[in-house]
């Protein structure tokens, strides 16, 4: 009776979870796209309903809700799942899609999508050779195979992201390395970009009339083609095309600077906004949460550039001893 | 034998609706062959006869300006593109077909457009949602293109062309709903070229007889000669 009551408590989770992912994906990721395929929402939409399953398995295992017999299965089944939809599924419909798009293989889809899928497969066998989990006891086809290789993967990933994240973050809040623009290099930034689109026009529009006037003599502009068009070409060109690709290539030129121009412009604009931003209140707090991160990120490398010298194991984390620390000298409880 | 006067007309919608594509084919008669990413804004000019077959012919360069980007974009990148939005003559307004946020998104973009101009004459825009009344005021000739028409499979075409008749008529403009790919959607004499040569001669010169708008009333002189 209290399995049906706890399968039950798990379901109504999962579906919450579930219509979550659902309109996140509606609202935040496709905000400006329609979507054609939905059963990337639908797989999107049960990976996150899974995950957050297990996610919440775990707070029940250490908060000791619900009955113990029927959490173990829960356990064991949102574990399959998570790992038939990682391993199968997710990396068939991304070969898929992505033979999809390819005009040539067109026709044999689902050939060439389950090739790349056993390719897929052979790397991330290939990946868990070194680790050494074959135990006799396990067999070969075991869970534990796929949990392995997904660990380490996931846990690199997240290692990875957390780094990028621990620089990015600083450099992001602080002030320290924020340029100083004005608005008058705004200004004479967009003169300069207007500038060049003018001259690109004029260009273009010399070109234009060219290629009017040489069509209504009657001479039309043909791209060589074949061999023999080709070595025509090199020798015999009328006046007026010779003319269009030497505009043609001052305007390329001029098309990349005026690119580059629009983005200069751009990132002005975004260091013109941070500096607003830096001056309220948010932006003074950030700042000064980017000089502590950016103080622990040194002494962490420091402390581990000692270690690996000095070949030290590392016992406890920075955070376990503060914690240690208030609890035994400051008397404060923790649960 | 050209004016010596600008006359510009903004290229606006959503990445990927094709607007390069059309403006290439608007002004070099050509199918693109390699489209890619606008990265800020690509120029090209058309020439255009005014009035084509009368005796007041004349010859004008429009300059179609296509600007690159998202209605969702930074508010840097919206602000760099609002450069280009000065001093505009004529808007063409892009949108998919085969998506529906993309015609969706047109009324954002004909906003951030029309409000450049529309601040220095001192006219509120309260909270940026689309109000049909600004477009009643609206003197900028605006057209409705729609493209990848050759995605959209027989049996859909129908209920989408209505759909886009609509959009239409919330513009108080044309529409035209053709693939860039294939030049024989604006060959000369088919409705489309029609409808675009009578867009253009509205631009060149504002206040060409709509007979929407004013009854066949009589052509305002606004020369720029």
């Amino acid at each position: 009776m209290s399995f049906l009551i706890d399968s039950s408590i798990m379901i109504t989770s999962q579906i919450l979870f579930f219509g979550f992912g659902w309109l996140f994906f509606m609202r935040q990721l496709f905000k400006d796209y329609e979507v054609r395929q939905y059963v990337v929402q639908v797989i999107f939409s049960v990976t996150f309903a899974f995950s957050c399953t297990m996610f919440e398995l775990i707070i029940f295992e250490i908060l000791k809700v619900l009955n113990s017999s029927s959490r173990y299965f829960h356990w064991k089944m949102n574990l399959c799942v998570i790992l038939l939809i990682l391993v199968f599924m997710v990396p068939f419909y991304i070969g898929y899609f992505i033979v999809s798009n390819i005009r040539l293989l067109h026709k044999q889809r689902l050939l060439f999508s389950c090739l790349l899928w056993l390719t897929f497969m052979y790397f991330f066998w290939k990946l868990g050779d070194p680790f050494p989990i074959l135990s006799p006891k396990h067999g070969i086809l075991s869970i534990e195979q796929l949990i392995s290789r997904v660990g380490v993967i996931g846990v690199t990933l997240m290692a990875l992201l957390s780094g990028f994240g621990a620089v990015n973050c600083p450099y992001t809040y602080m002030s320290y390395f924020l340029r100083n623009v004005t608005d008058a290099d705004i200004l004479a930034l967009e003169r300069r970009l207007l500038q060049t689109m003018d001259m690109i026009i004029s260009k273009k529009k010399r070109m234009a009339m060219t290629r009017r006037t040489m069509f209504q003599k009657g001479e039309v502009h043909n791209k060589p083609s074949g061999f023999w068009g080709m070595i025509k070409s090199v020798t015999t060109s009328a006046p007026g095309s010779e003319n269009l690709t030497l505009i043609q290539q001052e305007v390329d030129a001029l098309e990349e600077l005026s690119r580059q121009l629009f983005l200069e412009t751009a990132d002005l604009y975004a260091t013109k906004e941070r500096i607003e931003y830096s001056k309220t209140f948010k932006g003074k707090y950030f700042n000064f949460l980017g000089y502590f991160f950016s103080i622990y990120c040194v002494w962490k490398i420091f402390m581990a550039t000692i270690n690996i010298v000095f070949d030290r194991v590392g016992k406890t984390d920075p955070v376990t001893r503060g914690i240690e620390i208030t609890v035994n000298y400051l008397g404060i409880q923790f649960d | 034998m050209a004016s010596l006067d600008r006359v510009k007309v903004l290229v606006l919608g959503d990445s990927g609706v094709g607007k390069s594509s059309l403006v290439h084919l608007l002004c070099q008669n050509q199918v693109l062959g390699n489209p890619s990413w606008t990265v800020g804004c690509s120029v090209d000019v058309r020439v255009h006869d005014y009035k084509e077959g009368t005796p007041e012919e004349k010859t004008y360069y429009i300059e179609l300006w296509d600007v690159g980007g998202s209605v969702g974009s930074a508010s840097s990148v919206k602000s760099t593109r609002a450069v280009f939005y000065n001093s505009v003559n004529g808007i063409i307004l892009v949108h998919d077909l085969t998506n529906k946020k993309s015609s969706q998104n047109l009324y954002r973009w004909s906003l951030e457009a029309l409000n450049r101009d529309l601040v220095p004459s001192g006219v509120l825009v309260t909270n940026g949602d689309y109000d049909r009344e600004q477009f009643a005021d609206n003197q900028i000739p605006l057209l409705v293109i729609g493209t990848k028409l050759d995605q959209i499979h027989e049996t859909k075409r129908h209920e989408v062309l209505t759909r886009t008749a609509f959009l239409a008529e919330d513009f108080n403009a044309e529409e035209i709903n053709l693939d860039c790919t294939n030049p024989r959607y604006l060959a000369a004499g088919s409705s489309n070229a029609v409808k675009l040569s009578r867009f253009f001669d509205k631009v060149i010169i504002p206040g060409f007889p709509d007979r929407k708008r004013f009854g066949g009333g009589t052509l305002k002189s606004l020369h720029y000669d």
